[in-house]
């Protein structure tokens, strides 16, 4: 089972996972957590975990979400997204934890 | 807006005799350097080579008139015309440094000479009847300007790059892609395999080449069942979306939309057409039909280089680039810039943002002629294809960005493991090349760097870098921009 962009890399550290959120931020694109424990190809539409991190400032805080979704969710398959409203879509998105039995 | 144009019959009367007149005799309106464009108007950029003797002026008067109104005696009905109104204007001309019998012109062709949506009929006036003229040795046309009221005629790609992302599900790197080779005479069933073992290793595409369509060894019918099973398997396997672009080029319309249909019916994301030899109309019906039924729509440029290749006479690259957006491709190929096909790397830039851009500011170091403005038409991704290989890939990760589509035909099925160890390689150097972009890293100086990083982890990726390490394409490009 692949996971689209960066499922062919090694799980991501916590330190690499931040890099990627601070790309984000950096890009002035607004980034969102996604979950599902059903993840595939016909499968498009993952569960918000809260909305889109409009007033996000630091990956810290981003990652505490991510973090907080884990706790919450801990079967699922947790998904960070970039949105960017000047080109009016998503832009960026990869996976950045799979439940401990997939990992 | 014929009324607003100050130079709307002057000197009409002087040309109420029979015979033959000079293209640029004042009162023709053909040569006219104080004429200042109109926004509504098309604008052309031709490189135009004279015979020896014929003045700069009237060769150039020459091309606006034979691509306007003009012919080449004056004929009384002319008189029954209002000429200001239909007439392409050279407004001004340039010499080319280091081409001395080369000089360029411009010409501005009022938006009343053309239909609405039609780009035959665009085709038919620019670059009709005038690239045979005798009056010059050879024509060019480097550029065209479209203006907003004529391209908003036109409904461009039948999704662009943002709905394809979201069809696709694939989102901040370049798409992967490679075609299936041999070319020609593999089976259904062995076709099918080749598409299924590349697309499980990693790719998000598997292509048709544009000489495939239903031969004998392989009919259409045959093929798409082979591909469909292979896909949708590979996608089963991987939980990723994956799209095989079936080539629907077909010897009629009808014909066309019957492979379409069973492409659709087949459950296929994407399908695949040869714009250029199919022919424009068949282009735009296809795209309406990908437009309508949800499916994307990929153009193989077969036969450009016929028209582009040479630098004095023919159609520039990013002028059929151009007529691929406004008509309407999703994907079309464009150069790779580090392979082996002809692209400066310039210009081959500057057609990917012709391709993907909102608006397009005329620079002439990067041989834009002209502003063009998009006006909101869906962008085309543009399609690295030939020649290019896993090393290339931070390159090309540099120069592009995400939107666009890397395709490595040889560099995925030449690997010595087999086309799923080929296809994980160039998916895990794209990976890791995109992600050392994102955390600032300098891809064009440490791109070497950055792949054996990731070839620690993978072995396959290993095995390519050592399998295509040496190989350089560096040959001078035919086409070039002036410098």
């Amino acid at each position: 089972m692949k996971l689209e962009t960066f499922s062919y890399l090694p799980q991501m550290s916590d330190a690499d996972i931040k890099k990627q959120i601070e790309y984000i931020v950096k890009n002035g694109w607004y980034p969102g957590i996604e979950y599902t424990e059903t993840p595939g190809p016909e499968n498009a539409y993952w569960t918000f975990w809260k909305l889109p991190f409009f007033n996000a400032e630091t990956p810290e805080e981003v990652l505490e979400e991510i973090q907080e979704c884990q706790r919450n969710n801990p079967n699922a398959y947790i998904k960070l997204t970039g949105y960017d409203n000047k080109r009016q879509c998503q832009v960026f998105s990869f996976v950045v934890y799979k439940p401990q039995a997939a990992a | 807006m014929p009324n607003s144009n100050p130079t709307r019959g002057k000197g009409d009367k002087a040309l109420f005799e029979a015979g033959v007149k000079e293209y640029s005799a004042q009162g023709r309106y053909y040569y006219d350097p104080d004429y200042t464009p109109n926004p509504t108007d098309v604008l052309a950029a031709f490189r135009i080579t004279p015979q020896e003797g014929v003045p700069w002026e009237e060769a150039a008067a020459a091309v606006a008139a034979e691509s306007s109104s003009g012919t080449w005696t004056t004929v009384w009905s002319d008189h029954l015309t209002d000429q200001a109104r239909y007439a392409g204007r050279t407004y001004k001309i340039e010499p080319i440094p280091g081409q001395e019998n080369q000089f360029m012109a411009y010409i501005a062709y009022p938006l009343d000479l053309f239909e609405e949506g039609s780009m035959p009929n665009l085709m038919s006036s620019i670059v009709g009847n005038v690239f045979g003229f005798k009056a010059i040795r050879a024509l060019r046309l480097e550029d065209l300007h479209i203006p907003p009221v004529l391209l908003k005629t036109f409904q461009g790609p039948p999704h662009g790059i943002v709905v394809e992302r979201d069809l696709l599900n694939k989102y901040g790197r370049p798409l992967l892609g490679a075609t299936m080779k041999p070319k020609l005479g593999l089976s259904a069933k062995n076709y099918g395999r080749v598409v299924y073992e590349a697309l499980r290793g990693g790719l998000d595409f598997t292509k048709d080449d544009e000489n495939i369509t239903s031969q004998p060894f392989m009919r259409w019918y045959d093929r798409a069942r082979f591909v469909m099973e292979a896909v949708h398997k590979a996608e089963a396997e991987t939980g990723e979306r994956k799209g095989h672009y079936l080539n629907v080029t077909a010897g009629d319309m009808e014909e066309m939309y019957r492979r379409a249909e069973d492409a659709k019916a087949l459950g296929s994301r994407i399908i695949m057409v040869d714009y250029l030899t199919v022919g424009f109309t068949a282009f735009a019906s296809l795209s309406k039909w990908c437009r309508r039924n949800g499916i994307l729509l990929h153009a193989h440029r077969a036969m450009h280089a016929v028209i582009d290749r040479q630098k004095n006479h023919g159609i520039h690259w990013r002028v059929l680039a151009k007529w691929a957006r406004i008509v309407g491709a999703d994907h079309v190929h464009n150069g790779t810039i580090v392979g082996k096909l002809e692209g400066d790397r310039v210009s081959t830039l500057a057609v990917a943002d012709l391709l993907r851009e909102d608006f397009v500011p005329a620079n002439k170091e990067r041989g834009i002629f002209f502003d063009q403005p998009w006006v909101s038409m869906a962008a085309t991704m543009p399609v690295a294809s030939g020649g290019i290989h896993v090393w290339h890939i931070p390159e090309l990760v540099a120069l592009f960005g995400d939107d666009v589509v890397l395709q490595f035909g040889g560099g995925t099925l030449g690997h010595p493991w087999g086309n799923a160890p080929g296809a994980t390689a160039n998916r895990v150097a794209l990976e890791a090349a995109v992600k050392a972009r994102n955390e600032g890293r300098d891809l064009l100086r440490e791109g070497a760097q950055i792949l054996k990083e990731a070839a620690r982890f993978s072995p396959a990726l290993q095995k390519a870098m050592e399998t295509w390490k040496e190989i350089k394409f560096d040959y001078d490009t035919v086409d070039s921009l002036d410098r």
